[in-house]
């Protein structure tokens, strides 16, 4: 615990220089389909800047899809369709006109299973966003990776061994490896799938401080099928169910005082 | 605001890019469909004088007379067929033994090894099997084979006429060992297969009978085989060299095994170079074409049975 | 049942060892120094070698390669990433078909295509001839590998803000790159070997030839030529031809299995 938070005060410096600006979201009234299965239905949600807000609910409820809008890879599906405003840093991401890549490059992403390129060095993992969209400086790259691993709080245990495959580390480490390699791009907004559900518990509470941590710097969404994990962790809770967002709040009021009968079902366990 | 164009710009090039490895990608894959076709026109025009002068009567007539100018193909026809068929003969039996032993009876520490040898089989180039052929298979059918062919049953037309060696018989003996590798590697798989959909179908059924089970899955492991069965004659219809170097060439249609005969592989092979006018080039790639057209449609056939026993049974049935 | 199932494996592989112990045998005996680095001689007269057929054989292989890889492999990248496209769906049959097509057949079309036009055999027509065999091959295993890549392994890139286009060529295809070139070289194990499609294309040489638009000499069709001939010393050096020709497969053949073996695993 001693060496967590001496740990902590060195990484704050760190993930501060990686991101130069953050932002809230605002989401006024998404829909989403597969082909012609409505899976979002009119979403309107406030995502705090700087604050960790975690989005809970059963299988298919529709919070992996609300992730994904928020950073355009829904539509990627063949057949997947978007409708609505999500507007950040003053801007609406779905205007026409927007590049969806630009939107992926400013809002980071990492998966449930964590997900390090194969092929690739631990330095060349973390490297990769901008190595691949055109960065060669050998400087600049040192100084990111280096940043980034230490405000993924994992510089320490891959320092001596940077060129050593990715796919080398353990689950929790690799989780670790792909949160640095999305920090890297310096994006400014940080969207968590359900990331620690394919790690032991250990590592999942390393993530968990972890996240506590960047949120300092950066906002971040989290989305959880774990309730204990999004009370631990979150400043806002949005309850998902069907498509629909049922309730939305702090968390703490959420899981003392749920609102609507169907958020206290779910967070007593009654159903999901 | 100066940020946003430099964006825009740079999107529209990333669109760009997309687009143009996206063409690029198509291009190369539209490559194969294209080059299949080109393939197809060119030989036809290249047939059509042969096509145009003799038509139906090509595959019927048995006189090959360049000289002449007059070209039927039916000697060719009668080898090719009578040589992949007694290949089909020896190497189906051989195969399947094989592939029985390979998947059920063999010893775990043997399967591997055996598999290894069997590919190294198909991997041998036809001309190297052709060389062997001449020198060690020839000999040994002249001085061994043939005469206790004859000794047994000599009374037959199959066995007659002097032992040269080389002929329709040792043909089919060397392309058996051509193709048996497709049989066994085919059939294994099959026998792999089938038993695991035994399981599973009787496990649905509630292994109410093995009736059930039998109507469900053996009519595939049949389909199967007979899919081995029909890739292996795929391939000995369009074996060559091999073929060529031991069965003597000769255009001609005799009732015994041990004559010498010509496949249509074999005359392309031996003729086309030297071929002068323009109607003996362009019979030859008649006959070509319809070699092509044969094997194409036997492989075929082949895949889809082959691909019934992958897809696996029905367990709905009506 | 079990002595007759085993009858039948032995009987299978006689004449496999009875192959492998003649070109260990005669092919070894045959070859020397000379084989490897002389021109063949005048017929009927000894000594000589397969120089310029060993030569020959390289670079028909590469200029197959020049046509059939890139075609091969960046065919089989669209169908793996757009699987479900008509393109695709036709693609993969064609391939299929052709996979089956007679060797001698693409002889046929080489010599139309190339041959024909030039008035005269080359070590050009030859290529197309085994690069045109090599395409379907090299595409349909690039489609297999190329579509074990996890769909994750693409996700992870794009969500950094990477271009699709980036994302398949930096990522996707280095991520299956062993497996690529294990089919390549699959690819080539067979062509390597092949004499049919090259009896009116290369046609093969007696001397020296690096000219593409000119025949040349090929160590499957020397073997074929020495064999028939009624020469015992060229039959000797035909041997020593097929030993060297079974050993260039074999090789290719153990380097695609080590390729295979860096292989990531995608599953």
């Amino acid at each position: 615990m001693q060496q967590v938070m001496e740990a902590s005060r060195v990484e704050r410096h760190s993930a501060a220089a990686l991101i130069d600006r953050t932002t809230g979201i605002q989401a006024e009234d998404v829909h989403a389909w597969f082909d012609r299965l409505h899976a979002l239905r009119g979403i309107s949600m406030t995502v705090a800047e700087r604050k960790i807000t975690a989005v809970i609910g059963p299988s298919g409820c529709g919070k992996s899809t609300f992730l994904r809008c928020l950073n355009r890879m829904h539509e990627l599906v063949p057949g997947a369709r978007v409708n609505g405003k999500v507007v950040m840093d003053g801007q609406d991401i779905y205007r026409p006109g927007v590049d969806p890549v630009q939107v992926r490059r400013r809002v980071g992403m990492v998966f449930q299973k964590p997900n390090p390129f194969p092929t690739m060095s631990i330095y060349d993992n973390v490297a990769a966003g901008l190595k691949l969209a055109g960065e060669h400086s050998r400087r600049v790259l040192d100084q990111v990776v280096e940043q980034s691993l230490h405000a993924a709080a994992l510089w320490d245990e891959v320092k001596d061994r940077m060129n050593k495959p990715g796919t080398s580390l353990s689950g929790g480490q690799q989780q670790r490896l792909c949160i640095a390699r999305a920090l890297a791009v310096s994006p400014e907004v940080l969207l968590m799938d359900e990331p620690a559900s394919a790690l032991d518990p250990a590592s999942t509470l390393r993530i968990e401080e972890l996240a506590r941590e960047l949120a300092k710097d950066i906002t971040i969404v989290i989305v959880t099928h774990n309730m204990q994990q999004a009370a631990r962790v979150s400043d806002f809770t949005g309850f998902f169910l069907d498509g629909e967002l049922i309730e939305f709040g702090v968390t703490n009021d959420i899981f003392t005082r749920p609102k609507d009968r169907r958020t206290e079902d779910y967070i007593t366990g009654r159903f999901g | 605001m100066a940020v946003n164009d430099l964006a825009a710009a740079r999107s529209s090039v990333r669109a760009t890019g997309d687009r143009v490895f996206q063409l690029l990608l198509a291009a190369m894959a539209a490559g194969i469909p294209l080059i299949m076709g080109a393939m197809l026109v060119a030989l036809i025009a290249a047939a059509r004088p042969a096509i145009e002068r003799f038509g139906f009567t090509f595959f019927v007539s048995s006189t090959w007379d360049p000289v002449a100018g007059e070209f039927g193909v039916l000697p060719f026809i009668y080898g090719t067929l009578v040589s992949s068929a007694l290949a089909l003969l020896i190497s189906v039996p051989l195969g399947i033994g094989t592939a029985v032993f390979l998947s059920e009876l063999a010893p775990n520490w043997l399967r591997s090894p055996i598999r290894f040898l069997v590919e190294l089989l198909a991997a041998i180039p036809s001309v190297v099997y052709g060389l062997w052929g001449i020198f060690v298979l020839v000999p040994w059918v002249r001085v061994t084979l043939t005469p206790a062919l004859k000794g047994t049953l000599g009374f037959l037309p199959l066995f007659a006429g002097p032992p040269l060696g080389i002929g329709m018989l040792t043909a089919g003996i060397i392309l058996s060992v051509m193709v048996v590798p497709f049989i066994v590697a085919v059939s294994t798989e099959v026998m792999r297969t089938v038993p695991r959909m035994q399981r599973e179908a009787a496990l649905a059924l509630g292994a109410t009978g093995w009736e059930t089970t039998r109507k469900a899955v053996i009519p595939y492991a049949r389909s199967g085989i007979v899919g081995a069965i029909f890739l292996a004659l795929a391939r000995a219809l369009g074996e060559t060299m091999a073929v060529t170097m031991v069965i003597g060439n000769v255009p001609q249609i005799k009732a015994s095994l041990l004559a010498p005969a010509y496949t249509v592989s074999a005359v392309i092979a031996n003729e086309f170079a030297e071929a002068t006018e323009d109607l003996y080039v362009s019979a030859l790639v008649f006959a070509g074409l319809a070699l092509l057209l044969v094997t194409v449609i036997v492989n075929v056939l082949a895949r889809v049975l082959v691909s019934r026993v992958a897809r696996g049974p029905s367990l709905i049935r009506e | 049942m079990g002595v007759v199932t085993f009858l039948c494996t032995v009987a299978l592989l006689v004449p496999l060892f009875l192959i492998l112990a003649f070109l260990a045998r005669t092919g070894a005996g045959a070859l020397n120094w000379d084989f490897f680095t002389k021109l063949p001689g005048a017929a009927g007269e000894p000594g000589g070698g397969m120089a310029n057929a060993i030569a020959g054989t390289v670079l028909l292989i590469v200029l197959a390669g020049l046509l059939g890889i890139p075609i091969g492999v960046l065919g089989g990248v669209f169908m793996a990433e757009y699987p479900n496209a008509r393109l695709t769906t036709l693609a993969r049959f064609t391939a299929d078909v052709m996979n089956g097509v007679p060797s001698i057949v693409m002889g046929l079309f080489a010599y139309v295509l190339v041959v024909l036009p030039l008035r005269h055999f080359s070590a050009l027509s030859g290529g197309i001839a085994l690069g045109v065999m090599l395409v379907p091959t090299v595409m349909r295993t690039t489609e297999e590998i190329v579509r074990l890549v996890p769909q994750s392994i693409r996700e992870a890139s794009l969500a950094l803000g990477i271009p699709q286009w980036r994302t398949t060529l930096l990522v996707v295809i280095p991520t299956a790159a062993a497996g690529i070139v294990t089919g390549v070289m699959v690819g080539v194990a067979r062509i390597a070997g092949e004499t049919a499609p090259l009896l009116f294309t290369a046609f093969g040489n007696r001397f020296w030839n690096w000219n593409i638009l000119q025949p040349v000499a090929a160590l499957p069709l020397q073997i074929f030529s020495y064999a028939i001939s009624p020469f015992d010393d060229w039959h000797r050096q035909a041997w020593a031809g097929a030993l060297v020709l079974v050993a260039i497969v074999l090789i290719v053949n153990i380097a695609a299995r080590a390729a295979a073996s860096r292989q990531v695993k995608l599953r």
